[in-house]
């Protein structure tokens, strides 16, 4: 029998949320294959404290590795920590958030492993007793569906496509002994940490992005109030067109060369809709385009959208949804 | 200081990508193929380092038929200095190919090892770390920046949200995304030399891929637009619909 194994992403303590959805899309296969699913903490001492919240997404098993050197994230230690850590269970399967962090480490541990690996998993199914994922390749344009011939297979989840799912579990809590080579003589660092105030634009429920059709770096404040209208899930985007001019962050860009993200909601607003944007965008689950061009490609792939001023539509659209969520 | 960039051909991003009907298979006839944009991060990161860093030399190194002549040729007229193409059958198993560009590396023993953070085509995200991994060597990915100074590289990683700056002690595999490596395009000069500059074929075997495809298949259509009139007529509509119809709001 082997089980599944949901690594736990956390940063000062904190369980990230796609950590969440990962844990219950593993609950939901462990169920349908008989097996548990057990969760993998590394931190500092003391970090025991998280895995509460990891139980009430259905963890069967905590796996705690709690070093001073854990307090922050390096590939080399993580890697290292969890191969072992995989090589004393028996797992089928091991999982991890498709996040900055998540594809840094999964394909070092499929290294460590010499194993095989999927990433950015948009959908996991059993087959015949077997795991059979589903992963967009070239931009989106095409579901790639596949299986794996070694084991444990290494999958890393896309943040936003499985919902979290209040589901208890044992949460049978083990401390794992750390011993480590950590630091031989000059190794990696993490020496600063600039600026983490905004929600990210990959982990955000509800996107604005704007383009060109913004006119002026100075319009983003319409784009900032729609943003804020739409609760503190909400994060700001751009499109190529706008980072390369400078009015925005790289950070922000969605698509080829950016991120690529699968919010619930998604405003293009002033952008046309390039096939490297839709690259990044197309998996949002609702699509709302606002553009001064009917033509625009970016309506070939909306749900919904108004041909118009964005600099008009804007206010108004903020102040009704504002006006919408101060009714509840 | 010796520096590998390993590239990837892949398919122009602009591509029609059609899928075989009956088989899990695609179509790629009359596809334009391009160096992979992030890989040309990297080899922009390798270049400069260059003319900044006196006697660097620049491998650039490809897993992939002989069509990829094509593309190594560009990144001599670049700036690289020379090339090997490992030819041999590309897979979606990221460590398939990050074993055998590992094999090659490791007889060359570089200081650094550049590469895209991801190929254009299949969008594994793997390869450098797992690179890193089977050599021992310190690994960064997505990196926007970075500068060397002696044996240690300073780079500025983006994270969710954020930038972390990270030090490794070399040999180091950093794999570059979009920020400070805006390409160059070729100059003519550069173009005419890259002529005389030494191209390597070897060939190689992939081991098999143990990522098997069973299947491929267009994502869903969406049920079609729906427009909601011009200007402000349709706002107080369009927040209808997304409250009740998707139920997003």
């Amino acid at each position: 029998m082997s089980n599944l194994l949901v690594f736990v992403e956390q940063r000062e303590g904190c369980v990230s949320a796609v950590t969440k959805e990962v844990l219950s899309a593993g609950a939901a296969l462990a169920k349908e294959l008989g097996v548990e699913i057990h969760a993998l903490v590394l931190g500092d001492k003391g970090i025991g404290s998280s895995s509460i919240e990891l139980t009430d997404y259905g963890a069967d098993q905590i796996f705690l590795a709690e070093h001073p050197e854990l307090n922050v994230y390096l590939g080399e230690n993580f890697a290292s920590v969890i191969v072992s850590a995989i090589e004393a269970g028996n797992y089928r399967a091991v999982m991890f958030p498709a996040t900055a962090m998540g594809k840094d480490l999964a394909p070092r541990v499929t290294a460590g492993l010499d194993t095989v690996m999927a990433t950015d998993v948009t959908q996991v199914e059993v087959i015949e007793g077997g795991l059979e994922i589903t992963r967009p390749i070239f931009g989106g344009k095409v579901l790639a569906k596949m299986k794996f011939t070694a084991f444990p297979a290494v999958i890393s989840v896309r943040p936003n496509v499985f919902p979290p799912e209040k589901n208890s579990g044992a949460g049978h809590i083990n401390k794992i002994e750390v011993s480590l080579p950590f630091t031989e003589g000059l190794s990696v660092e993490i020496i600063e940490n600039l600026g983490r105030q905004n929600l990210d634009v990959s982990e955000a429920k509800s996107v604005v992005s704007g383009g060109r059709g913004m006119k002026d770096p100075d319009n983003w404040k319409l784009l900032e109030e729609l943003r804020d209208a739409l609760g503190p899930e909400a994060a700001l985007g751009a499109s190529r067109a706008v980072v390369d001019t400078g009015w925005r962050p790289h950070g922000e860009q969605v698509g080829q060369t950016g991120k690529t993200i699968a919010p619930k909601l998604y405003f293009a607003v002033g952008i046309s809709g390039a096939v490297q944007h839709l690259a990044g965008m197309r998996t949002a689950q609702t699509i709302v385009a606002i553009n001064k061009d009917a033509d625009a490609p970016i309506f070939g792939v909306a749900d919904y959208g108004i041909v118009g001023d964005a600099m008009e539509i804007l206010p108004r659209l903020t102040e009704i949804i504002s006006e919408l969520n101060a009714g509840e | 200081m010796e520096i590998i960039v390993c590239i990837k051909r892949v398919p122009d991003t602009e591509a029609r990508i059609r899928i075989l009907e009956g088989s899990p298979e695609i179509s790629l006839e009359g596809v334009k193929y391009v160096t992979s944009p992030y890989d040309e991060f990297a080899l922009e990161a390798g270049i400069r380092l260059k003319e900044v860093h006196e006697s660097t030399t620049v491998t650039v190194l490809t897993l992939g038929d002989d069509e990829a002549q094509e593309n190594l040729r560009n990144a001599l007229a670049l700036g690289a200095d020379q090339a090997s193409l490992l030819r041999g059958s590309t897979t979606m198993d990221g460590l398939a190919t990050a074993k055998v560009l590992a094999n090659e590396i490791d007889e060359k023993k570089p200081d650094m090892v550049l590469l895209g953070v991801k190929a254009g085509d299949d969008d594994q995200q793997q390869v450098g770390p797992m690179v890193a991994a089977l050599l021992g060597y310190k690994c960064a990915t997505n990196v926007t920046n970075f500068k060397v100074q002696g044996s240690i590289v300073t780079c500025q990683r983006q994270i969710e949200n954020g930038t972390e700056v990270i030090e490794l002690a070399q040999p180091a595999v950093i794999t570059v995304t979009k920020g400070e490596f805006e390409p160059r395009y070729p100059s003519l000069k550069g173009i005419m030399a890259a002529k005389k500059k030494p191209l390597i074929i070897k060939d190689v075997e992939v081991p098999e891929s143990r990522l098997v495809l069973t299947g491929l298949e267009y994502p869903p259509e969406r049920d079609g637009i729906h427009m909601v009139g011009e200007g402000l007529d349709g706002i107080t509509e369009l927040v209808q619909l997304l409250r009740e119809e998707a139920k997003v709001l």
